[in-house]
C-alpha cells in the first residue's frame, strides 16, 4: 500500500519561454510552456516541474503570468523553482496556483528561509533542490547550476533540510546529469534511506530500464527527466507500461 | 452558482482555474449575507489546519457554516475544518463530524507528507464519486488525516492504514485529496458536486 511512483517532466523556462529544444510533433509552439506542460499533462505525467532559470526581479512578472496560464490550462500539480529568496516570492506562486517551490542555492546560503517558508505555507508547499557531485570519495553541495562547489557534504544538507522542514527533496547528480548513462542509484538509495520525506530523484535518464532501475533498486518516490522527454526519446505512456509490467505501482 | 468561502486559504487560484476549465459558474463569499446567493459552497484549505481555523473564525462565519443545510465540499484541509480537532496544533475545529483529524507520523511507517497519486474507493454508491471508475487516482498532499469512521467515510484510502480520504454527513462533504488537481477524475468530481 503507498502512492503510485511519479513520472515528473522537467521544463527549463527563461523570460516565460522553454529554453531546451523541443522535438514534438504538433506542437503549435514549441517555446511556449504552457503548452508542453498540456501535453505532457495529456499523456499521463504525473506532475511537472518548471525551473525558471532567468528569475530576476524584473521578469518576475513574465513567471506570474506563466503559472497563471498554467494552472488554468493544467489539471496536474506543478512546481516552480527560480530566483525565491523570501516569503513573498513564495507567496505570489502560490496565488497564481503552483503547488510547490523549489529552493536551491537561496537555502544553502541562508537556511532559515526554509523554516520560514514551511511555517508560512506548510512543508508541502517546500521542495528543496540540492546539486551534487562526488569528489574524492565524498558528495558535496554545489550551487548556482551547479558551478559553485561548496565544502558542505550532500548527506549532511538534506539531513538539514528535512529537519528545518523541507516537504521533498530534488536531488540532481551532477556526475550522471546529460549522460544518459542512468540515475546514481547508489546515492540515491543512500539518501532515501535516511529520509522520511519523499524523494525525487534527477540526473542521467536515458531510457525507460534506467527508471525501472532507480524505483527497484533506490524506491524513489519519483523519477524527473528533461532532454529524453522533450525530443521524445521516451514517450510517457511507453514509460509508464513498461514500469507496469516491471510491478511498479504507476497511475 | 457555487460560492467559495474566501478565508485567505492560499490556493483558490488552483480551484476557481479548475472551475473555469469544466465551466462551472463561482464567486466568493465574504461574508454571512453572501451564503444565500449559491446554491453549493466549497471551503478550500492548504497548509495548517490549526492556522486555517484561526483565519475561518476571523471571517466570522462559522457558525453560519455550521447550519448550511445546501452541499458543502471541504477540500484538503478545508475537509479537516469539517471534524471535531486535529493534532496539528491541538486545533478545535468546526465539529460538523464528531471525528478526528491525526498525524501519520508514528502511526505508519511510511514517507510523511502523503505525497503523490493514490487509490480512492467509495464505499458506497454516491452522487459525488459518479462516473469515476473504481479506485481512480486522486493527487493527495498531506501529513495529517481523517480516521476511517463508519458513519462518516464516504470513500477511503490505504497509506499504511485505510483512512478516510471523503467524508459525508448530511449535506457536507470532504475530499482529502485536490479535484482542482487530479486530471479529470478530479474534474468529474467537481462536476458531480454541483448536481448534488
Amino acid at each position: 500500500a503507498g502512492v503510485a511512483k511519479r513520472i515528473i517532466p522537467c521544463l527549463d523556462v527563461k523570460d516565460g519561454r522553454t529554453v531546451k529544444g523541443i522535438n514534438f510533433v504538433d506542437l503549435r509552439d514549441a517555446g511556449d510552456p504552457v503548452e508542453l506542460a498540456w501535453q505532457y499533462s495529456a499523456q499521463g505525467a504525473d506532475e511537472l516541474v518548471f525551473l525558471d532559470i532567468t528569475a530576476t526581479h524584473e521578469k518576475r512578472k513574465t513567471t506570474v503570468e506563466m503559472v497563471k496560464a498554467v494552472a488554468r490550462n493544467v489539471n496536474i500539480p506543478f512546481t516552480i523553482g527560480g530566483g525565491i529568496h523570501e516569503v513573498a516570492d513564495a507567496e505570489i506562486l502560490l496565488h497564481s496556483g503552483a503547488d510547490k517551490i523549489s529552493i536551491n542555492s537561496a537555502a544553502v546560503k541562508n537556511p532559515a528561509l526554509i523554516n520560514t517558508l514551511a511555517n508560512a505555507f506548510g512543508i508541502q508547499f517546500v521542495v528543496v533542490a540540492v546539486d551534487t557531485k562526488h569528489i574524492d570519495g565524498k558528495n558535496y553541495v554545489h550551487l548556482n547550476g551547479g558551478r559553485i562547489k561548496t565544502d558542505i557534504l550532500t548527506e549532511e544538507w538534506i539531513k538539514e533540510a528535512e529537519s528545518r522542514g523541507a516537504g521533498e527533496i530534488l536531488l540532481t547528480s551532477m556526475d550522471h546529469d546529460g549522460t544518459k548513462n542512468g540515475f546514481d542509484c547508489t546515492l540515491l538509495k543512500k539518501i532515501n534511506q535516511s529520509l522520511t520525506i519523499p524523494l525525487i530523484a534527477s540526473g542521467g535518464a536515458g531510457s525507460k530500464q534506467h527508471f525501472t532501475d532507480v524505483f527497484l533498486e533506490a524506491n524513489v518516490d519519483a523519477a524527473l527527466a528533461a532532454s529524453v522527454f522533450h525530443y521524445g526519446e521516451i514517450l510517457i505512456p511507453d514509460l509508464k507500461d513498461s514500469l507496469r509490467a516491471s510491478g511498479i505501482k504507476i497511475r | 452558482m457555487i460560492g467559495i468561502i474566501n478565508y485567505g486559504a492560499g490556493n483558490i487560484f488552483s480551484l476557481t482555474a479548475a472551475l473555469d476549465r469544466i465551466g462551472i459558474e463561482y464567486a466568493m463569499i465574504n461574508e454571512e449575507g453572501d451564503m444565500e446567493n449559491y446554491s453549493h459552497i466549497i471551503i478550500p484549505g492548504v497548509g495548517h489546519a490549526g492556522a486555517a481555523m484561526q483565519k475561518l473564525k476571523a471571517t466570522g462565519l462559522t457558525s453560519s457554516i455550521k447550519k448550511l443545510e445546501k452541499p458543502v465540499l471541504g477540500i484538503c484541509v478545508g475537509m479537516q475544518l469539517l471534524t471535531r480537532h486535529s493534532e496539528e496544533g491541538d486545533a478545535h475545529l468546526l465539529n460538523v463530524m464528531d471525528i478526528e483529524t491525526l498525524h501519520f507520523a508514528n502511526r505508519v511507517n511510511l514517507k510523511v507528507p502523503h505525497m503523490g497519486w493514490n487509490k480512492v474507493s467509495p464505499m458506497q454508491n454516491s452522487k459525488l464519486f459518479q462516473n469515476i471508475e473504481k479506485d481512480a487516482y486522486f493527487y493527495f498532499v498531506h501529513s495529517y488525516f481523517i480516521e476511517y469512521n463508519p458513519t462518516f467515510t464516504l470513500a477511503y484510502t490505504d497509506y499504511g492504514i485505510k483512512y478516510s480520504s471523503a467524508i459525508q454527513y448530511n449535506n457536507f462533504y470532504g475530499v482529502q485529496f485536490h479535484p482542482e488537481k487530479s486530471g479529470k477524475a478530479g474534474e468529474q468530481l467537481l462536476k458531480n458536486f454541483c448536481t448534488i
